[in-house]
């Protein structure tokens, strides 16, 4: 079997996601499911889901429709959340900035998760000259602050949305390297595994059908929170003005449109997008630590 | 292994990976489309000085060449030059790093001032108000962009209360001064830090509280305080070192930020100011630079928790 075979299959083991067996899967459930905080995290987390599908539907306005007349105004009954130096709604901008925003973020982890668990899937699995120079190559990205290097490679390829997406991928890929690998490893060593191989078993459906799916736990926790990094590292490259460009709206254009209005006092442009990040860090982040004590055998039934 | 071999190890460890990290950081140019020095000069250059810069580049050796040369001049601290000032790139870094330094060192300390002595109180006094309170503000604390706050920070203290300066970094004014206009982008810088690291104290500390030590200090009739202090505490902190330290890179990440939005000369400033200049060679310096500290740091974290923890091989 090649190592593209051993690509493709890690990929479509993990893009399937394939239920655990349905035991775990309830108490998976019911363990999530009492956690009053994580699933209000998960509430607000489809909630922006949905705001982002409906954008355009639930705007008040077009979001970059300019009205000079009513330029830099502060929230009033016709624009809730006030409007910017083009006379543009806040509140339209915002909403279709959850919309790019989420995307980034959601895209961007996707690509990693997929590279991540591909690259620390192998590493793991078998070790050897093939786990030394995947990891030492993760060793390498990980050794810069991920912003750090984002900024580095977006100084060469040039500020768009692509570009962020593919910045985002390249820091986050490592981490859930890192994780797949540990998890592989110390799953590897399991009596099933052992049991597999006795009964000859091929190693792809090994690695790919029993071991990778003990792992997905850590792997789904890790990336649920990468979302929320990565969201973070999108507005705040936007925001330096190195990432997306205005005039797209994404919450951190809209900051760094508004940045050279707050000595005037004019706070609206940059309070309201900042609400709407925390917002979705506080869904994200409530949902990830849910998900890693519903999905840790160890915690589930201990106080959450 | 003792702990001197470990030493040498980590150091002997370190060193592919900063081979590679030259590499990506020599790279950066190499990938610009077209000719480096015609697209860091741009349309409007002169093809001598498309030239000259080929020649200070060494754009016509060969690629491997080429790499040699920057990372034995990068290894004797010679980053080369600002295209547009023609400074030295370790003039420029020595010069800003003061302000970096004092501004994450004051974010460092403030958020452990917080986040130390609430883990603490909050793990004892689980599940009480004053846990939850805790847990609500660090949750909060993680959420909460460290720039935005800033942001925020700047339009309620220096706009609206003018209780402190809204930027700048003004310790040329005095020393009070100078604190006054600190304050608000170590705090900013800081919260986040104070979040992470209280969560990590909370939950490390509950851990150990579980330990049969601590049992075992309380059946001998030890004062819960002293079972706290000379037992819990000790042991909780060696994963909270851990922690912190790996923290500590994301500290100076952040700190490009805050720099940019409170107006600080520091080296997360200069390093936008570079991007917008298309700068190539301080770029690639102070990346440089952020990497080798975070590499150092993360030496350091290794080296201390090896050294807190007796039970722990040096392998």
């Amino acid at each position: 079997m090649t190592t593209q075979d051993h690509a493709i299959a890690v990929v479509a083991a993990d893009t399937q996601e394939p239920p655990p067996p349905r035991g775990q899967l309830r108490l998976f459930v019911d363990a999530f499911a009492s956690n009053k905080l994580a699933v209000a995290g998960l509430v607000v987390f489809v909630l922006a889901i949905l705001v982002a599908l409906t954008a355009d539907v639930i705007s008040p306005y077009d979001p970059n429709a300019q009205d000079l007349a009513v330029r830099l105004m502060g929230p009033s009954a016709e624009h809730w959340l006030g409007t910017d130096q083009y006379g543009r709604d806040l509140l339209s901008r915002v909403i279709h900035g959850t919309q790019i925003s989420l995307m980034v973020g959601i895209v961007s982890i996707t690509i990693a998760t997929l590279c991540g668990v591909t690259a620390g899937a192998l590493s793991g699995y078998l070790g050897g000259f093939v786990d030394d120079i995947i990891m030492r190559c993760m060793d390498v990205l990980l050794a810069f602050p991920a912003l750090i290097l984002a900024i580095g490679i977006l100084a060469v390829l040039g500020p768009s949305i692509l570009n962020v997406v593919i910045v985002i991928a390249v820091v986050s890929t490592p981490q859930i390297a890192r994780i797949t690998r540990s998890a592989v490893l110390t799953q590897k060593e399991e009596e099933y595994v052992q049991a597999a191989i006795v009964i000859g078993l091929p190693m792809h459906v090994r690695l790919f059908k029993h071991v990778l799916l003990n792992c997905l736990a850590p792997i789904t926790v890790q990336a649920t929170l990468l979302v929320a990094n990565a969201i973070i590292v999108e507005t705040s490259l936007s925001f330096l003005g190195l990432g997306v460009r205005p005039p797209t709206p994404t919450w951190g254009t809209i900051l760094f449109e508004g940045k050279d209005y707050i000595l005037l006092g004019m706070w609206w442009m940059s309070v309201f997008p900042g609400i709407a990040i925390i917002l979705a860090m506080l869904g994200l982040n409530l949902l990830g630590d849910g998900l890693r004590d519903a999905l840790d055998p160890r915690i589930r039934g201990a106080d959450a | 292994m003792n702990f001197w071999a470990y030493l040498a190890k980590r150091f002997l460890h370190a060193i592919p990976v900063y081979i590679g990290i030259s590499i990506v950081i020599f790279s950066l140019i190499h990938l610009i489309p077209g000719d480096p020095a015609q697209a860091v000069l741009g349309d409007a250059a002169t093809p001598e000085a498309i030239q000259a810069l080929r020649e200070q580049w060494n754009l016509n050796e060969p690629l491997w060449e080429q790499f040699l040369i920057w990372f034995f001049n990068v290894l004797q601290g010679d980053f080369g030059r600002s295209l547009h000032t023609n400074q030295p790139v370790s003039e420029i870094i020595a010069s800003r790093l003061p302000v970096t330094l004092t501004l994450t060192v004051s974010a460092l300390v403030f958020s452990l001032l917080i986040a130390l002595p609430v883990g603490i109180i909050s793990a004892i006094k689980r599940n009480t108000l004053t846990d939850h309170v805790s847990r609500v503000i660090a949750l909060l604390g993680i959420s909460i962009p460290n720039f935005w706050l800033g942001l925020v920070f700047i339009i309620v203290f220096g706009v609206y209360l003018r209780w402190l300066p809204p930027g700048g970094f003004h310790f040329n004014k005095g020393f009070v001064p100078g604190v006054m206009s600190l304050i608000l982008p170590a705090v900013s810088l800081g919260a986040f830090f104070a979040a992470i690291s209280m969560r990590m104290v909370r939950s490390s500390m509950l851990e150990v509280m579980r330990k049969e030590y601590i049992e075992t200090a309380r059946a001998k009739g030890l004062a819960e305080r002293w079972v706290i202090r000379s037992h819990a505490i000790k042991n909780a902190f060696i994963p909270v070192i851990t922690v912190i330290g790996l923290q500590t890179g994301t500290l100076l990440a952040g700190a490009v930020l805050t720099e940019t939005i409170f107006f600080m000369p520091g080296i997360g400033r200069e390093l936008i100011t570079a991007m917008a200049k298309r700068d190539f060679p301080i770029i690639q310096g102070l990346i440089l630079f952020f990497a080798t500290v975070y590499v150092g740091i993360n030496i350091l974290v290794d080296l201390s928790y090896a050294f807190l923890n007796p039970k722990i091989e040096y392998s």
